[in-house]
């Protein structure tokens, strides 16, 4: 189990995190509430499969759920 | 009433009323930052020119207030960067609100060994003045001429013809070329129906400037404060900045159906100022609504006639790329005019004006629009999409990275383009590449790297290379001797570090790199410099 703290929440996205940000942005233009969901649940399953290994996922899983009341 | 005192130029009867004036080489419409920031440049080349402004004071209002290091050094070398310095304030502290709580902080850290900070705010309408003070300095190739509004023109192919209005009636002008510095309204680009596509953003913005004697940062350092969902008024967004005089900007995005007229009224303003002020008092010095607009012309050189800054593109603000980038466009132009009208290049060189700064514009809007996307959330995914980047910027780098108030002006890279030459850079390890604008370094006897690469091309040799003698190429030494040019001492290290060692770089007049070498191969300059000249 890697160090969640260091591991999940370090910027492996620099220099490139605008443009990136502004790809999923755009992922989601003209869909409504039904399609958006959709998309993410999508999103989220290529996405835990390029990842692969089910104790990173389990660990964001969690640090995502820490913030459920925010 | 605004703490400036505004002072009227004044109007001058101009000779073409009585006379037909001689064909000039340069005509600018225009008097703001941009117009005259060019005519500056050329007169420091040698180039005469007539700027045509129809009204007659500075900037009214703040408007561009945020003057990146690059800006500064490009207007240390029209001669009043130092005054804008010393009048300016330097910041580099920032923070970021969500609500009340602090998200992150961040410093830009200047680096020692520059002269110009990484950013001065100074009110637009002071850069003006200090700009018709500078430009007065050139009486016999600077020719200002206030209350004469440019009303028609006609490109001739070889010339364009112009119909201008003063207070004592009209007259015409010929000129060689027509320089558009008329702003993002730009009446010139109207004339001639030109596309100025892009973005426009819904929401509305309040600007204002208000004066108060105590600072409303808890520090004694001046900061900038960016707030997302502002706890005192019901917008997406907030700014806070502060300027000469105990001047403080305050930006606050206003819902897209609000009522701009109204909402730029006294009664409006104040309590929304007065809930981020407390109970500190305030004047209100200036206000204005303004929607966020990102466009830009295709092309900026059209036959005769030549779009420079916010006339040829204009981009949200939060990113100080609107003021900055024009001036970089100035930087860009003025030289290749130079070389153009003393047939030292061909007139094929202003393409690569095109080239160059249509591809600085097209960075400027990307990364502005980027930025207002993410503080203007226009549909419900955008919006979790932010909200889920502010929470997690508590604790996650990669988030708070993420948050976007605006990426602040950067000189962009020409690198690949027509004017440079690759050359063997991808191996020399820790040399500059070309294309790049050049950093500033500190010379021994209180000299700076930026103040001698000025105005001409110049060929630059650091350690151990020979500079081969080339005409029109001006050389310097670093850390080497000589007897047939200038040399300095690295006195700090920092050429060294900045730049490598046992290179020679070729710097083009507007600071950028154009080729560099490891030998002094006499063909190898030569090629390169005719390249960098367009020839």
């Amino acid at each position: 189990m890697p160090d969640t703290e260091i591991d999940l929440l370090r910027d492996n996205l620099s220099p490139h995190g605008d443009i990136i940000y502004s790809k999923l942005i755009a992922a989601y233009d003209g869909l409504d509430e039904k399609a958006s969901a959709a998309l993410s649940a999508r999103l989220i399953l290529l996405m835990a499969n390029q990842i692969g290994t089910p104790a990173i996922l389990d660990a964001l899983i969690e640090t995502a759920r820490q913030y459920e009341d925010a | 009433m605004p703490r400036y005192n505004y002072q009227p130029f004044p109007y001058q009867r101009p000779p073409g009323l009585d006379v037909e004036e001689p064909r000039h080489q340069i005509v600018i419409v225009g008097a703001g930052p941009i117009g005259l920031a060019m005519a500056i440049d050329l007169a420091q080349r040698g180039i005469a020119s007539v700027i045509l402004d129809d009204n007659n004071v500075v900037s009214v209002g703040s408007r561009a207030i945020c003057w990146a290091k690059r800006t500064l050094e490009i207007f240390d070398r029209l001669g009043v960067g130092e005054r804008m310095l010393e009048k300016g304030v330097v910041w580099k502290v920032g923070r970021l609100f969500d609500g009340d709580a602090q998200i992150y902080e961040f410093d830009l850290l200047p680096e020692a060994g520059h002269k110009y900070p990484a950013f001065i705010n100074l009110q637009q309408y002071y850069v003006e003045q200090y700009l018709v003070e500078r430009a007065q300095a050139f009486p016999d190739l600077i020719d200002l001429r206030f209350k004469n509004k440019l009303l028609e023109h006609v490109d001739a192919g070889t010339f364009v013809k112009l119909e201008i209005e003063t207070p004592d009636g009209l007259y015409s002008l010929e000129t060689r070329y027509l320089l558009a510095c008329d702003g993002a309204g730009s009446p010139t680009r109207k004339r001639m129906d030109l596309a100025f596509d892009g973005q426009v953003f819904d929401e509305h913005f309040l600007i204002a400037d208000v004066e108060m004697d105590t600072s409303p940062f808890e520090t004694e350092t001046p900061e900038r404060w960016f707030w997302f969902n502002p706890p005192f008024h019901q917008g997406q967004s907030a700014l806070l900045h502060q300027q000469p005089d105990n001047i403080y900007r305050i930006d606050l995005q206003l819902d897209p159906d609000a009522d701009p007229e109204e909402e730029a009224s006294e009664a409006k303003v104040l309590p929304r100022i007065k809930a981020i002020m407390g109970d500190k008092p305030f004047k209100l010095d200036w206000m204005s609504v303004y929607k966020f607009r990102c466009a830009a012309l295709q092309k900026f050189v059209h036959g005769r006639v030549i779009f420079v800054g916010d006339s040829a593109h204009v981009v949200s603000p939060f990113g100080a790329r609107g003021g900055n980038g024009g001036i970089h466009d100035v930087d860009n132009l003025g030289w290749k005019l130079a070389h153009i009208l003393t047939d030292i290049s061909p007139e094929s060189l202003l393409d690569s004006y095109d080239e160059e700064r249509g591809h600085g514009a097209a960075e400027n809007i990307a990364n502005s629009a980027r930025a207002t996307t993410f503080m203007t959330p226009k549909n419900a995914s955008e919006m979790r999409f932010r909200e889920a980047v502010l929470t997690l910027a508590s604790d996650a780098p990669f988030a708070q990275k993420l948050i976007n108030s605006g990426r602040l002006s950067l000189p962009c890279s020409l690198a690949g383009m027509s004017l440079q030459t690759e050359g063997q850079t991808k191996y020399i390890k820790g040399a500059i590449a070309p294309g790049t604008a050049i950093p500033d370094a500190p010379l021994a006897g209180g000299h700076w790297l930026i103040e001698l690469l000025n105005r001409q091309f110049c060929l630059i040799g650091i350690g151990n290379i020979a500079l081969p003698e080339i005409a029109g190429l001006q050389r310097i030494g670093i850390s080497q001797m000589s007897q047939d040019y200038r040399c300095f001492e690295d006195s700090d290290g920092l050429v060294a570090a900045r730049y490598g060692t046992d290179i020679a770089y070729l710097i083009r007049p507007d600071g950028h790199c154009a080729a560099l070498f490891t030998a002094d191969t006499i063909s190898d300059v030569a090629a390169a410099f005719s390249t960098a000249k367009g020839c």
